[in-house]
C-alpha cells in the first residue's frame, strides 16, 4: 500500500507498513485500544483506518500512513525530504537525541512535505508526525511548511496541514519560536492571494503550533476525542490547584468554543477535504464581475 | 537588604549599609574616618562594577523581573504626550493586562499596545502578573487595525512571561488569539517598533512581537520557554533555571548575535529599575531611530522587508541525498546560511 504512495523512487531504507513501535502489543499482530481496552487485530484496526471500531478512538497515525489516507495513490511527491537543523544553539545532547528520532521513525524531523491530489485535485500538503521528538517544532518544521506554503503560492492551490504537536523543539530556543512567525508569514500570503488553507488539528495539537499555523485554517478540522490546547493541562492544573474534567481540551470542547469548523470522523475525513478543495476550485467566477 | 535588591546584589547591599553604618557612627562620635569610608567606597565600585559589569543571563533574568522597572504605561507616559488609554477587544471584556491606545510621539500621532505588570500585590493581581488572556491579544489587534486604518505607526511593548495559562483562556482561545495575531499584524500597512523591556516570554510575547524593527532592552530575555520551564521538561527540576537559562541563548546580546533582534538599548548601570526616568529617555530615542527608519520606506517595502525577515529564520542543512538513514551516527549537516 505504502509502495504505491511512492512511484518515483525510494527515499528512505524501507518503509514498514506500520513503523510505529510504540502502541504495539504483540508486533504488529494485536493492539489494545488505550480508552476501551478492546484488544484489536492488526489487521481488524488498519481496516478501520486505525480507529478503534468499538468506542471510536483514534490512534496515532505516522506522517506516511496519513499521507497514504488522505492522497490519491501514486500522486505524492516529497519536499525537501533531507532538510535537517544545523543545531543553531549547539544545545547539549540534541544530536544524539535527534539521531535516535531519526533511526526509530526513518524519517528526518517532525513533518513530511510535498504535493499531491484528492480526486484528482491538486493540494500542497505538509503533515507532522507525533514520533518524531514529539512532533515538536523546530526550524526544519517551519521551514517545510513555510515552503508548502510557497508551492501553494506559486501554484495557486490549496495547502492542508495535519498538526500534531507536543509545541517548540526547546533544543532550538528562539529559532523555534520564530517557526510560528515564518509559517503565519507565509499563511498571510495566502489570505491575501485568497488560496484556501485548510488545518486539521490532530491529537495532540498543543503549545506554539496551536497558536500559530494550526488556529489559522480559513477552516479549522480535527478528529474526534484530539486533544487541542495552548497551555499543557498540567500546566493549568498546577496554576489553577485544581483538576480539570476530562472533556477540557478535546476536539469536542474545542468545537463547542468556537475555535474548530468541524470534528471529522477519521473515516470521512478524505472526503471532507475532496469536498472543501471542490468547493474552492474556480477563481471566483460564480460571484460575477 | 531591601525586598527591591536582588540575590546576587546582596555582598553590595551589605558593603554599602557597613559604609552607611560608618558615616553614621562618625557623625555621632565627631571622630574623622573619612580616608576609611573612602577606601570602603572605592571597593564598592569596583564590586559594583565586577558585580553589573560581566551580569549572567540568570541575573539578567532576575532583574527583567524586578517590580521597580518601568512599565508600559511608565515608558509611553515619559516617551509622548497627549497619551490616551482605549479600552476593550469588543467582543468580550476589556483585559487589563494588555493597555493600548494613541499618543503623540514627537508630534506623529502613534498606536500604542503592551502588556502591563503592577508594581505591589494589588494590582499585579489586577494585571493578572503581565499574563493576557485572548481578549488582551483580541484588543490589541483591534487597536493596531485601527492604526492601520488611520496610518499611525505601532509601538508594542513587551514584558510577559507568557499568556496565561488557565482554563477560561483555553475556553476563549487562547492559541487561535495568538494565532490571529501573528498573521494579522503581517498584513499591517504601518511600520511597527516591538520593544522586548523585561519578559520576553514565548508565545505570549511574539503574539505583540511581529514587527519591522525589534529592540530589546539591555537585560531583558526573550525565549521559546521560561527558564524554569525548560529546566523541569529538560532536567525535571524547575529549580534548574539558572542552567537552563546559560544554554537557551535567551539575552538581548545572544538574539542580537543571532539575528532575532536588530538592537540592544542599554540599560542604566544596575538596571532599568534603578534610574526609571534614564530608561524611559534612552529607549525614546531607539524608537524615534527606529521610527525615522522605518517612515523612510515605501510602504510595499515595508511589508516585503517584514516577511522577509521573519522568513530567514533559523538556518539549516541537508542530509546526503543517497543510502540509508545512519543509525546512530548523523554526519553533521552542511550549513546553507
Ligand atoms: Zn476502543
Amino acid at each position: 500500500m505504502l509502495k504505491d504512495l511512492f512511484p518515483k523512487k525510494k527515499r528512505y531504507a524501507t518503509i514498514s507498513p506500520h513503523p510505529s513501535a510504540r502502541d504495539k502489543v504483540p508486533e504488529g499482530l494485536m493492539n489494545k485500544c488505550k480508552s476501551c481496552g478492546e484488544i484489536l487485530l492488526y489487521k481488524e484496526l488498519e481496516k478501520h483506518l486505525k480507529t478503534c471500531p468499538r468506542c471510536g478512538y483514534h490512534f496515532s497515525l505516522t506522517a506516511y500512513e496519513r499521507l497514504e489516507m488522505i492522497l490519491d495513490a501514486g500522486s505524492f511527491e516529497e519536499f525537501d525530504a533531507r532538510l535537517t537543523t544545523a543545531d543553531p544553539l549547539d544545545f547539549p545532547d540534541y544530536q544524539e537525541k535527534l539521531a535516535k528520532a531519526r533511526a526509530a521513525t526513518e524519517l528526518v524531523d517532525a513533518v513530511v512535505t510535498g504535493r499531491g491530489t484528492v480526486d484528482g485535485l491538486p493540494l500542497a500538503i505538509g503533515v507532522m508526525d507525533p514520533r518524531f521528538v514529539m512532533g515538536s517544532m523546530g526550524v526544519v518544521v517551519g521551514e517545510r511548511l513555510a515552503r508548502a506554503g510557497e508551492c501553494s503560492l506559486r501554484e495557486r492551490i490549496p495547502l492542508v496541514i495535519f498538526a500534531v504537536s507536543g509545541g517548540a523543539r526547546m533544543q532550538e530556543g528562539i529559532f523555534s519560536l520564530m517557526q510560528m512567525a515564518k509559517v503565519s508569514g507565509v499563511l498571510a500570503r495566502l489570505a491575501e492571494e485568497g488560496i484556501l488553507y485548510i488545518s486539521v488539528l490532530t491529537n495532540p495539537t498543543t503549545g506554539g503550533v496551536t497558536a500559530s499555523f494550526a488556529m489559522q485554517g480559513d477552516v479549522n478540522l480535527s478528529e474526534p476525542g484530539a486533544v487541542i490546547g495552548f497551555a499543557g493541562r498540567r500546566i493549568i492544573e498546577a496554576m489553577i490547584r485544581q483538576k480539570l474534567p476530562d472533556e477540557f481540551q478535546t476536539a469536542e470542547f474545542v468545537l463547542q468554543h468556537g475555535m474548530l469548523d468541524k470534528v471529522v470522523h477519521r473515516k470521512e475525513m478524505r472526503q471532507t477535504i475532496a469536498a472543501l478543495l471542490s468547493l474552492h476550485a474556480g477563481e471566483g467566477e460564480c460571484v460575477g464581475n | 537588604m531591601l525586598a527591591t535588591d536582588l540575590p546576587f546584589e546582596k555582598p553590595l547591599v551589605e558593603l554599602r549599609m557597613k559604609i552607611e553604618e560608618l558615616r553614621r557612627f562618625t557623625e555621632d562620635k565627631g571622630i574623622d574616618v573619612s580616608d576609611e569610608v573612602a577606601v570602603l567606597e572605592a571597593k564598592a565600585r569596583a564590586l559594583a562594577d565586577t558585580i553589573y559589569r560581566d551580569l549572567k543571563p540568570w541575573q539578567r533574568v532576575q532583574i527583567a523581573r524586578h517590580s521597580d522597572r518601568p512599565t508600559a504605561l511608565d515608558y509611553v507616559r515619559g516617551m509622548c504626550e497627549d497619551v490616551m488609554e482605549l479600552h476593550g477587544d469588543r467582543n468580550f471584556r476589556d483585559d487589563p493586562t494588555v493597555v493600548g491606545g494613541i499618543a503623540r510621539f514627537e508630534g506623529c500621532p502613534i498606536t500604542f499596545v503592551g502588556t502591563q505588570k503592577g508594581r505591589d500585590t494589588k494590582e499585579s493581581i489586577y494585571r493578572n502578573f503581565g499574563m493576557a488572556h485572548p481578549e488582551g491579544y483580541r484588543k490589541a489587534l483591534r487597536l493596531m487595525k485601527q492604526a492601520d486604518k488611520f496610518g499611525r505607526p505601532i509601538l508594542c511593548l513587551i514584558d510577559t512571561a507568557g499568556a496565561y495559562p488557565g482554563p477560561a483562556a483555553e475556553e476563549r482561545g487562547q492559541g487561535e488569539a495568538i494565532a490571529r495575531n501573528l498573521i494579522e499584524m503581517f498584513q499591517l500597512r504601518v511600520p511597527v517598533v516591538a520593544v522586548i523591556t523585561g519578559e520576553g516570554g514565548s508565545g505570549g510575547a511574539l503574539g505583540l512581537g511581529i514587527g519591522d524593527r525589534i529592540l530589546m532592552l539591555e537585560h531583558a530575555y526573550y525565549s521559546v520557554i521560561a527558564p524554569e520551564a525548560a529546566a523541569t521538561l529538560l532536567w525535571k527540576d524547575p529549580s534548574q533555571g539558572e542552567r537552563a537559562a546559560e544554554r537557551m541563548r535567551i539575552t538581548a546580546a545572544d538574539l542580537k548575535a543571532f539575528g532575532v533582534i536588530d538592537a540592544v538599548v542599554a540599560e542604566p548601570f544596575g538596571g532599568a529599575q534603578r534610574a526609571p526616568a534614564e530608561m524611559i529617555a534612552a529607549l525614546k530615542v531607539a524608537v524615534r531611530e527606529s521610527l525615522d527608519m522605518l517612515r523612510r520606506l515605501p510602504r510595499a517595502d515595508l511589508l516585503a522587508l517584514r516577511q522577509h525577515r521573519y522568513r530567514m529564520m533559523g538556518s539549516f542543512g541537508e542530509l546526503p541525498e543517497e543510502g540509508d538513514l545512519p543509525e546512530v551516527d548523523v554526519p553533521l549537516p552542511t550549513l546553507q546560511e
